[in-house]
């Protein structure tokens, strides 16, 4: 590469909406960079390019001035986007305008000595400039670990090797959010990097290991993980199974505007979530977003109660069949009306209680039913060896007496079937009509109002926790918050 | 008003170093689409805000890993930005909190076609791009832009001027003034600290045409008459919208090559000159302040003296002006500026110094209070209170000093952007955005952004143009404006200036819309339309207030003969002064309902009753006598035509009666 792309430093939350190919936005530039790189030496449809490229002797990231046949254009080569057709180019113009150029029309390309990359990086404007970043730890301010997890909320791009190499120093932090330094002194941390769709069972296993080491540490008033939004119920229900009577609080945070936009919403939430970790008095794990389309109010949810319920909007994410656990409004934290409801330990510094259990058995399916599902699908899940079926009935908890003669077999062969309601709110209830009481029969076992994802989570972790006669009875006992004893009107 | 019904009466062709400086016009008209320009949402006029969100922007770097500098100058400011949007005129979209849809093409094909008339070369693949903008005007933080094409031409008085580039936009959502606004917010919660902007909604998204320029180096009149050629173009469209705000023009200039100024927004054409004019002016004389700097010696890197705290001496003063700064969480900070004595006062031309300079600058951040010792004292700032701060400030009888007064929170900022400021006076111009006034005069509002505010809008595929494309909407280049006037005047019929006076002004579709649903003859539309509102406005009324469907209406009663020709100017009057809330009870409170054909044969029969010694004596030619009776009971109720008619039917009858 070029070196013309200085070294620079991304502050990011991970976050993948704003976007058409399931690839995260942010970091798109050194991502499609990355990818070009990779296709011009694979994929077989840009060989145009790379062979105009070596023609030319000229490379990403080069000043150039190219000749087609009715015009001249000056400006740096640009990665191109995988998903785009391979008959164009992108020069970035001096105006900072991109445009593509049709391969075709091309005639020559050489370097221009006029050094673009000069004009374009004015190394007097820097954001950071007299801003004094922390070096040293302020005894009056709270410890928080912050655990990255997706994307990166932080990377450090070298473009010369064409890497993303997170690194994130509390200096970076403290240099692109600069209130956190007057809420805590955190201590940010690389745990993973994936996107929040790559999530698997395996990486809430690490992430528990890593919180419970921390939290083991003493050294931590609380701790925040950074989390791609898509699956960040999913975590954070697993957290809240996975770390039981935590001394402190556990925080997951997300954005679902990426951080590089003006509006992302990542800071106002990360501030929030800091501020919360920071100052409650209950320890849990928690997921803090924002409570309205404003970049005012945070809303703290419980683990296991909250969901995510809208693509793209900021405050996507909402506690199920209760309110918020806290809003955090400025540097205040307000419990919202129905937090008595909720079983929560007050912080503490003893450790005795604190049970660590990691393990989750991702052998379980998560089954949706619709009119015209095909039972046989059971049967399926059977023989591929499945240990529990999580079904989404309709309703209270319903599914087409079709399907029962496969579901007495999956139970006939040890399998645990549970029934939550695609409904989202309220409570399943088998017992009001005959296929609910025929379904309890079989021996279907009704997971009340623990939602659907909740409950396949929860699974998981019983299974690989527990043996298989604690299963059923575990399934049904509140164990973090994920059933509540009343549903309020409201 | 339409743009380009201002006279250009105002142009100075004597203005100083007119050959001198370089001006570079981009020209911003909104588009007349069904759509906004990334989402389905319509069009709509001043609708009524039913929901309310704040957001906090943050600077980002551009994909080069650079801040933009304006950017990061906003975000010292940074204020928490309220936006108000309603459901008529806004979506997700407008809010960020979804992503946006593909490019209206009905948009993107109407600026293809004017690139094409404008003989640009256009651009093989599309790519949309964010440009930061973090003053709240945006929701996102940006504002999306496409450069479509470059390199064009269009001739004015035989001189060819380039087009530099073409570029499709969203439109920005508009600054509120509150008290005014107030009105069409419901379910406000008054909650708001007194630093939080307003920004509505609707315009958010309306898709613009920007037209940039080569620079040109001639006569104010003639970058006024290319500006006006370029509207009269886009209009010649026929999808373009009209009236006050739909076309903006920015304006670059420069004076002998130095930093080039970016002047943004001017509405009004009569206001190009004048701009043209202030500038050049403030440009020659920041260049003469760098010159007296120079002569004096004083040196760039070692004018800067002590930068101290005098809250605790400015305290005891007795200035109302001061008192009033100091009331809130406010100090005040001197800055001490070695061997500048005078120079904050030195006036190359009158209105043009360096301390009015830095008083725009603090100005930019809310802060008013700034004072400098060339000015004092004054402000009830007094000479002991000069002599003290002298000796504070151990400043002798050659060294200036200023003082900054304001919230603490930003004196740090505005104190280092003023020595920034002063430092760049050494070398005369600065580069920056300024915003105008009407009389022309500008002012500063940030540093010019660069080219590190643009960044690739990840959410939009690119959009390839083929060739089959082109030469299909080369089909459709608008006719030249000669042409499209001379089709009017055939048309309608109506003469030549009529035809220019419509189509320039913002009602032109209205009238269309008027001349096809009425027999109303078109000559008189257009003379109602323009010069009526042309005189109504020079008496100080606001036409903007009248919709086009209250306008309408009232053409329609006319074409009913509900109402006289007389009494269009009436009512139009009374609904500038609010005497009614709608066009309908004005013309009953007129009193003209019920006058029906009968009634008003019956007045003109008993005005001939009553006259009948006179038309005895006279015989035909009592007719103006009889003729006034008639209008005192009738005018501006009914057609003066109308009665004269009938009146010589009458009167003829009764002559011919006895
Ligand atoms: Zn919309």
């Amino acid at each position: 590469m070029n070196t013309c792309y200085h070294k620079t430093n991304f502050t990011k939350i991970a976050s993948r909406d704003f976007i058409k190919d399931n690839k995260s936005t942010h970091n798109l530039l050194i991502y499609t960079l990355y990818k070009v790189i990779e296709i011009l030496s694979n994929d077989e449809n840009h060989t145009k390019l790379k062979e105009l490229f070596s023609r030319f002797n000229v490379n990403l990231g080069d000043s150039v001035i190219i000749e087609t046949d009715n015009a001249k254009h000056e400006g740096i080569l640009i990665p191109r986007y995988e998903y785009a057709d391979v008959n164009h180019l992108v020069l970035k113009l001096k105006n900072g305008y991109n445009i593509g150029i049709n391969l075709g029309k091309i005639k020559n390309i050489k370097k221009s000595l006029d050094k673009l990359d000069q004009i374009i990086i004015d190394p007097n404007v820097n954001f950071t400039e007299g801003d004094k970043s922390r070096d040293y730890a302020d005894s009056q301010l709270s410890n928080l670990s912050l655990l990255s997890t997706g994307g990166t909320i932080s990377s450090k791009i070298d473009y010369r090797t064409g890497g993303v190499m997170p690194a994130l120093t509390a200096k970076e932090l403290n240099d692109s959010i600069p209130e956190l330094k007057k809420i805590a002194n955190i201590d940010p941390e690389v745990v993973l990097s994936e996107y929040s769709e790559n999530i698997r069972p395996e990486h809430w296993t690490l992430m528990t290991k890593r919180i419970a080491d921390n939290v083991l540490s003493g050294k931590y008033d609380g701790i925040i993980i950074s989390h791609g939004t898509d699956t960040m119920h999913y975590t954070a229900a697993a957290l809240s199974f996975a770390l039981q009577n935590l001394p402190i609080p556990v925080v997951l945070v997300g954005a679902q505007r990426s951080s590089d936009r003006p509006s992302s919403d990542a800071s106002t939430n990360l501030i929030g979530a800091c501020t919360f970790a920071s100052k409650s008095k209950f320890a849990g794990v928690f997921v803090a977003m924002h409570h309205t389309l404003s970049d005012e109010v945070i809303a703290c949810h419980v683990g296991t109660r909250v969901r995510k319920n809208h693509t793209s909007r900021r405050d996507a994410f909402h506690s199920i069949d209760i309110s918020p656990f806290a809003l955090v409004r400025k540097d205040q934290i307000e419990l919202c009306e129905q937090f008595t409801d909720l079983k929560f330990n007050e912080r503490c510094t003893n450790l005795e209680n604190f049970i660590v259990r990691s393990n989750f058995d991702d052998k379980v399916m998560l089954l949706k039913f619709y009119p015209g599902f095909d039972c046989n699908i059971i049967d399926y899940c059977v023989q591929k060896g499945s240990r529990a079926i999580v079904l989404e009935g309709t309703g209270l908890g319903h599914i087409n007496k079709e399907c029962f003669e496969q579901i007495q077999t999956a139970v006939k062969n040890g399998i645990f079937v549970f029934m939550t309601s695609q409904c989202i709110w309220g409570k399943t209830s088998l017992t009001v009509y005959d296929t609910g009481r025929d379904l309890l029969e079989i021996g279907v076992i009704p997971l009340s109002n623990t939602t659907s994802e909740t409950a396949l989570v929860k699974v998981m972790w019983c299974l690989g926790n527990f043996e298989d006669k604690e299963v059923a009875k575990i399934m049904t006992s509140n164990i973090a918050n994920e059933f509540t004893n009343r549903i309020i009107t409201a | 008003m339409g743009f380009c019904s201002i006279v250009i009466a105002l142009v100075n062709n004597d203005a100083p170093n007119q050959n001198k400086h370089k001006v570079g016009l981009e020209i911003h008209q909104q588009l007349d689409s069904n759509n906004k320009l990334f989402c389905n949402c319509k069009i709509v006029d001043s609708p009524e805000y039913d929901f309310t969100f704040k957001r906090i922007l943050h600077p980002t770097q551009s994909e080069m890993g650079s801040y933009d500098q304006a950017a990061v100058f906003e975000s010292k400011k940074i204020k928490t930005v309220k936006y108000l949007s309603s459901k008529n005129s806004n979506c997700l979209i407008e809010s960020d909190e979804e992503p946006p849809e593909m490019v209206n093409t009905e948009a993107l094909d109407l600026v293809l076609t004017i690139s094409l008339a404008l003989h640009c070369t256009i651009e093989d693949e599309l790519h949309v791009m964010r440009k930061i903008v973090i003053d709240g005007s945006n929701t996102t933080g940006f504002q999306r832009t496409i450069l479509v094409a470059r390199n064009g031409y269009l001739d004015v008085d035989g001189v060819r001027v380039g087009i530099q580039s073409i570029c499709l936009e969203e439109d920005a959502a508009r600054i509120i003034n509150e008290q005014k606004d107030a009105a069409r917010i419901i379910n406000e919660q008054k909650d708001d600290t007194v630093d939080t902007k307003i920004f509505a909604l609707d315009r958010l998204g309306i898709p613009l045409i920007e037209i940039a320029l080569d620079p040109i180096s001639n006569t104010p009149m003639f970058v006024t008459n290319v500006a006006q050629t370029i509207g009269r173009l886009l209009r010649a469209t026929k999808k373009v919208t009209r009236g006050l705000g739909s076309i903006r023009q920015d304006v670059n200039i420069s004076t002998n090559g130095g930093a080039v100024v970016e002047v943004k927004g001017v509405q009004q054409l009569s206001q190009l000159a004048l701009v043209i004019e202030y500038e050049t002016k403030r440009q020659d004389g920041l260049n003469q302040i760098a010159q007296e700097l120079h002569n004096r010696k004083i040196h760039e890197s070692a004018f800067i003296g002590n930068i101290i705290d005098v809250t605790d001496f400015m305290q005891q003063s007795n200035s109302k002006i001061v008192k009033k700064i100091l009331s809130g969480d406010s100090r005040f900070m001197a800055l001490v500026l070695r061997e500048f004595h005078g120079m904050l006062s030195f006036e190359p031309y009158q209105g043009i110094r360096l301390g009015k300079e830095l008083g725009e600058v603090a100005k930019s951040y809310g802060i008013g209070g700034i004072f400098h010792s060339d000015e004092l004292p004054n402000y009830g700032i007094t000479g002991e209170d000069v002599k003290s701060l002298a000796s504070i400030l151990k400043v002798d009888k050659n060294d200036a000093f200023v003082l900054v007064g304001g919230p603490s929170v930003l004196l740090n900022s505005v104190i280092s952007e003023l020595t920034n400021r002063i430092k760049k006076a050494f070398s005369g111009v600065v580069a920056e955005t300024r915003s105008v006034r009407l009389d022309g005069v500008t002012v500063f509002s940030r540093p010019r952004p660069g080219s590190s505010r643009m960044y690739p809008e990840t959410d939009i595929p690119y959009i390839s143009i083929n060739e089959n494309r082109l030469k299909e909407l080369s089909k459709h280049i608008p006719l030249p404006w000669n042409e499209v006037i001379d089709q009017l005047c055939k048309k309608y019929p109506i003469n030549r200036t009529l035809a220019e006076n419509i189509f320039d002004s913002q009602y032109f579709s209205l009238f269309e819309k008027i001349a096809r649903h009425t027999s109303i003859n078109p000559s008189f539309i257009i003379s109602k339309l323009t010069e009526d509102f042309v005189r109504l406005e020079r008496q100080g009324y606001d036409c903007s207030i009248l919709t086009q469907n209250d306008l309408f209406y009232l053409f329609e009663q006319l074409d009913k003969s509900r109402i006289s020709k007389e009494s269009i100017p009436i009512i139009l009057e009374k609904l500038l002064r609010n005497e009614g809330s709608s066009v309908n009870e004005i013309i009953g409170t007129l009193g003209s309902e019920g006058f029906t054909e009968d009634d008003i044969d019956g007045i003109i029969k008993k005005v001939i009753e009553e006259n009948h010694k006179i038309i005895s004596q006279k015989g035909m030619d009592s007719i103006g006598l009889l003729m006034g009776r008639c209008m005192s009971i009738l005018r501006g109720k009914v057609d003066g035509e109308k009665i004269n008619k009938q009146l010589v039917t009458r009167l003829t009858e009764h002559l011919n009666k006895s």
